[in-house]
């Protein structure tokens, strides 16, 4: 219990709780982890909130994200200057919003951020095509490629503009069987 | 800047304090209603446009208290000075009158101070450390809120409308909800800290203030009730996560081998926690009732071993056979007595035992139930399908669980085949030759495994049969196979069907899932007819027990009555002692309820002993072979024949099911079971645990679970009402032996409850239940109940028609809508918080998208670079939104923002956004314009 106290106030615990679909055990945790990351530069008392940030090659070597093809593109969604750095406030965020009682609309935002490649917020044919080819680690033939995003495209695109905005994709990934499950 | 905050923090809570001491020092009863306002007058005097009025408000903050203490006017702002004399002529007026109820006053002010108090610091429980920080951005709050509601006219505020403070209340709970739903927000962190700072701190200041008169004690008191409550469900909460085992376990599994091997360790533990709650039921109101209050072993007959069994009683053969003392202990029904009350408790044994046989499955049958609805309304609604095929397949296919380089390959390589597969479908949607074969091959394999179910069945029944004839036998002459050919056939069944319907199945080129459940469905039906086979068989040899008892019966009621004749005519006497035999050697009848338990029990056992037999040898042995004579061998056994073994998902899921069915079955007749199986289902946690991280391989195509998880409940719910079936008819039907369990003695085991009504409760309740099981009352009341869910049917296709109509409207409308603003800006929120979500616009004040429409930007964006440029944070905002249609507009960095991967744009990104620290202070200073 004493070693609890001095990583974070009372008050912290509080704020993250109510920010964040954690309990204490494992905020408790979390701050475990990204300490684990950088021993050297995570503190481990964290009551006056010290700003320090863990480059992306650190995070991702997380065994959680190791696998994960989207891996940079998550971290760099979570990051608050887009570039991958992860304070630990990000941290926290991006394994809420990861968790599996995050409802299904705060993950289908992020989703969206994860997928669109070129912070537009639009899908377009361009981060089809990047995020299939992770997801097959490009094995597919650049035809056979181009022929799946056309296709997802014209069943996503309801506006028919050629590109998915975030209401395509939230009504596309609404009927998604495999979403969240 | 924040320890000058922190300075001023505190002058402001005591001068705050103070002021309200000053205030009703002189005051008289209506003014109470001042006091109350004084805390936001001293507030609202300081009316800060931005962050550098700071140090001019705390000598606002100051003078009052100088004033009240010294009466020495201490001017800064006219206004101030105005009221001020306007309050302290009021004192002086009414401090004569006011002298006598002085007294009172200061008893009922230091009530007041000590609430303030406590909401000050003890109101948020702990709220210590953090003080400083809240109170601060509390303060802005209420400065932001004084502002916009009564700027102009601070002279009058000492007086809070009804109006205000109605508003005031909504401003609260609207906080408030906003806290609560603080964790939903699509917000970076920081932002979502901040705003709950402020809110808590809102929440904090002004819900003290809402209350009036004497109800505000009581307000205050529910506020700190009611937080007290919160932070104790989150505890509680907290309590809860950390009591749910084997969580890293689990989530350690599901990382190597893909969520659906996880969700049968899910539904392992799920099983665990329902057993558990069982075995506390039977354990508590059976089991130790009468091992504490019962007769002790050797007392009576029934618990005692029979004379001719004595030898051998403690032989390890009979025992593990549960013969012996096994068979004449706590672990089965036999051993329970008729006594109708036992111990000083008088605690109706009988009776509990029958209410826990039965409250067993209505409990079962609850949890079931309540856990498939709540399973039933998570998930989307299901999708139409075929309408997403690819966008499905891109966008929701990766498992984000996986961790596992192995795991993640195979992925890979399924989500790369699944693809090709669609190419390939879409491509040749047309030609149906391949349609035509496969129809033909899927006939075929069911065809395949109906014969290979027909002849598991008919196996079954020989074997039956045939245990029928042995058993007319003598024991002694049977070899050891011939007494255990029923069990040994079963399981052997049980062992080879799965594969053989695995690679029958393999004909019928099933998506995995699908595939999944057509197997766990076709070794469901063989378990089945295992099950029934087995339990047709049992009810046979019961009949021939009760054949065989009650001629045991009539020989014992006839000795009885010979020796008491014989003793009468001899002693010539009417009171007889009962015969003095020991009570092992008392002739007693077959007892068919504890035979039952015990093939029940064999049942179990038996099971547990192959199933880890299976692992032991199917999975670590082979892994152990495969890997280690790899070495020398003439092929790749890694990857060519043998390899490692996969997890099989369907049979451990059946096997977990009909286990369970078994234990339904058998609680009722050996109260023992339940613990056995609790025990088994903790030990193969961690034995399953251990072997599949150790000798499985993740499957070939690793799919997700889905919602297979309320299938499994389908199947075990089928379970539960099919095993439920036989207990309840021998319940209701067979008698209950003569001579052994609670029941002996009774014609039907449910006279137990009627004895209950008649002795026990008062009459009338008797009254009503003959009334209530009159055929009369009943037949009405099925038809009211088939009536009721004719009606709820009809009713809810109603809904679904409904509900399809409506979602074809909404779709409508959608595509509508969608039309109309093709390509026009998004003001909706959801955009917005999309926005916000670019690297480094998370202080950014939300008002200010607000305030400017993004389309003025799109139109203006031309023309009026300098209106832009006057609010970089409202142009950032509106830019990203349309800046890929437009790139050349407006400021020059936020262009560079949208166009380019984040990667190299980062400094200037960093320079332009506004630096944490005058950030915050931006964020709270602008806000007054948006109310």
């Amino acid at each position: 219990m004493g070693n609890k106290q001095t990583i974070f106030t009372d008050e912290q615990f509080e704020a993250y709780q109510d920010c964040t679909f954690f309990t204490r055990k494992e905020i408790l945790q979390l701050h475990g982890r990204f300490h684990e990351l950088a021993p050297h530069l995570v503190p481990l008392d964290y009551t006056n909130q010290p700003d320090i940030r863990l480059p992306l090659a650190l995070i991702v070597s997380m065994p959680e994200l190791k696998e994960n093809p989207f891996r940079n593109r998550i971290v760099e969604v979570f990051s608050e200057d887009g570039q991958g750095n992860l304070s630990f406030n990000d941290f926290v965020d991006m394994f809420s919003a990861l968790c599996e009682t995050a409802p299904r609309e705060l993950k289908t935002i992020y989703a969206f951020k994860i997928y669109d490649f070129n912070v537009d917020n639009f899908l377009c044919k361009e981060d089809l095509e990047k995020t299939l080819n992770r997801l097959t680690k490009g094995e597919l033939t650049p035809e056979e490629v181009n022929l799946v995003c056309s296709k997802a495209m014209e069943e996503a695109d309801l506006d028919g503009d050629s590109k998915l905005s975030f209401s395509d994709f939230e009504n596309m990934i609404s009927k998604a069987p495999d979403f969240l499950r | 800047m924040p320890s000058q905050k922190k300075n001023d923090i505190a002058i402001r809570m005591e001068d705050v304090g103070i002021e309200i001491d000053g205030e009703l020092d002189s005051g008289s009863e209506g003014k109470n209603r001042k006091a109350k306002a004084s805390p936001r007058a001293g507030g609202r005097n300081g009316k800060p446009a931005t962050t550098e009025d700071e140090e001019e408000e705390e000598d606002q903050d100051e003078a009052p208290r100088k004033r009240a203490r010294k009466k020495k006017a201490s001017a800064q702002d006219s206004e101030e000075e105005e009221e001020e004399d306007d309050r302290s002529a009021k004192r002086k007026g009414t401090k004569a009158a006011g002298r006598k109820k002085k007294a009172v006053k200061e008893e009922e002010e230091e009530e007041e101070e000590e609430k303030r108090g406590k909401k000050k610091k003890g109101g948020k429980g702990d709220a210590k450390g953090k003080g400083g920080k809240e109170k601060g951005s509390g303060k802005d709050k209420k400065k932001e809120n004084g502002n916009s509601s009564s700027s102009g006219e601070s002279g009058d505020e000492d007086s809070l409308s009804e109006g205000e403070m109605a508003s005031l209340k909504e401003e609260v709970e609207e906080k408030k909800k906003l806290i609560a739903t603080l964790r939903n927000k699509p917000w970076r962190m920081k932002r979502r800290l901040k705003l709950l700072k402020e809110c808590q701190a809102f929440v904090e200041e002004f819900e003290g203030a809402l209350g009036k008169g004497k109800g505000r004690k009581l307000y205050a008191y529910k506020v700190m009730m009611a937080k007290k409550m919160i932070k104790f469900n989150r505890d509680f909460d907290n309590f809860k996560t950390a009591c749910i085992p084997w969580e890293r376990k689990i989530k350690e599994v599901e990382s190597h081998f893909g969520s659906s091997v996880a969700s049968y360790f899910i539904f392992l533990r799920w099983m665990y926690g329902l057993n558990l709650v069982l075995f506390a039921f039977m354990f508590g109101l059976v089991v130790l009732p009468e091992v504490m209050m019962g007769l002790p072993y050797g007392s009576i007959p029934r618990k005692t071993v029979p004379r001719a069994e004595q030898d051998r009683a403690m032989d390890i053969s009979v025992l593990l056979d549960f013969g012996g003392y096994c068979k004449y202990s706590i672990l089965f029904y036999g051993f329970y007595n008729d006594e109708r009350t036992i111990g000083v408790l008088q605690f109706r044994l009988p009776l509990s035992y029958l209410l826990v046989g039965v409250g067993i499955f209505g409990y079962s049958l609850m949890v079931v139930i309540r856990t498939m609805a709540r399973n039933s309304d998570e998930g989307g609604d299901g999708g139409d399908d075929g309408q997403f095929t690819f966008a499905f397949k891109m966008f929701t296919s990766w498992d984000y669980l996986i961790g596992n380089p192995e795991t993640a390959d195979n992925k890979y390589a399924s989500i790369t085949t699944s693809f090709k597969e669609s190419i390939v479908d879409e491509q040749e949607n047309q030609k149906d030759e391949n349609i035509h074969l496969r129809r033909f091959l899927r006939v075929l394999a069911n065809f395949l495994i109906l014969c290979s179910l027909g002849g598991s069945g008919f196996l079954i029944y020989f074997v039956v049969k045939r245990s029928q004839e042995f058993a007319n036998l003598d024991q002694d002459e049977l070899s050891w196979f011939e007494k255990n050919e029923v069990e040994f056939v079963m399981s052997l069944l049980g062992l080879v069907c799965p594969p053989l319907f695995e690679t029958i199945a393999e004909l019928e080129e099933y998506h995995p899932r699908i595939a999944l459940k057509w197997q766990l469905g076709r070794i469901f039906a063989l378990f089945l007819g295992n099950l029934y086979t087995f339990l047709f068989a049992l009810f046979d040899e019961v009949n021939a027990k009760l054949e065989k008892e009650k001629s045991i019966r009539n020989a014992t009621i006839w000795g009885l009555n010979e020796y008491y004749s014989n003793y009468s005519s001899y002693h010539n006497t009417t009171d007889i002692p009962p015969p003095d035999i020991h009570p092992a050697d008392v002739i007693r009848g077959p007892c068919w309820e504890t035979a039952v338990g015990i093939e029940f029990v064999k049942l179990t056992v038996s099971d547990i002993q192959v199933t880890y037999m299976t692992i032991l040898i199917g999975d670590f042995l082979r892994a152990m072979i495969v890997r280690f004579l790899n070495y020398c061998w003439c092929w790749d056994l890694e990857a060519g024949f043998p390899s490692y073994g996969e997890f099989d998902i369907s049979g451990n899921v059946l096997g977990l099911i009909f286990n369970q069915g078994m234990i339904w079955m058998g609680a009722f007749y050996a109260p023992g079971l339940v613990g056995l199986n609790v025990l088994r289902l903790l030990t193969s946690m961690y034995y399953q645990c251990w072997a599949v991280m150790s000798c499985n391989v993740p499957h070939e195509r690793v799919f997700k679970a889905s919602k297979s998880n309320n299938f499994y409940m389908g199947l075990l719910l089928l379970v539960l009402f099919l095993s439920l079936l036989p207990v309840v008819y021998t319940i209701m039907t067979l008698p209950p032996s003569f001579d052994c369990g609670p029941f002996s003695g009774r014609e039907q085991m449910y006279n137990v409850v009627m004895e209950t009504i008649e002795n026990d409760l008062p009459a009338f309740i008797g009254n009503i239940f003959t009334y209530a099981t009159n055929p009369g009352l009943i037949l009405p009341a099925v038809l009211l109940m088939v009536l009721a869910i004719y009606y709820l049917n009809a009713t809810s296709k109603n809904y679904q028609n409904a509900n399809l109509e409506l979602k074809k409207k909404m779709q409508m409308a959608r595509d509508e809508e969608k039309n109309r603003r093709n390509n026009k800006e998004n003001t909706n929120q959801v955009m917005q918080d999309l926005e916000d979500l670019l690297p480094n616009r998370s202080l950014l004040p939300p008002a200010a998208a607000e305030e400017k429409p993004p389309l003025e930007i799109v139109r203006e964006k031309g023309s009026k670079p300098p209106k832009v440029a006057k609010r970089p944070g409202a142009a950032a905002n509106g830019k990203g939104v349309n800046i890929q249609k437009d790139v050349s507009l407006a400021a020059p960095n936020p262009k560079a923002a949208v166009t380019h991967p984040p990667g190299p744009r980062g400094p200037s990104g960093n320079a332009r956004g506004p630096p944490p620290g005058p950030a915050r202070g931006r964020g709270r200073g602008t806000p007054p314009s948006r109310r």
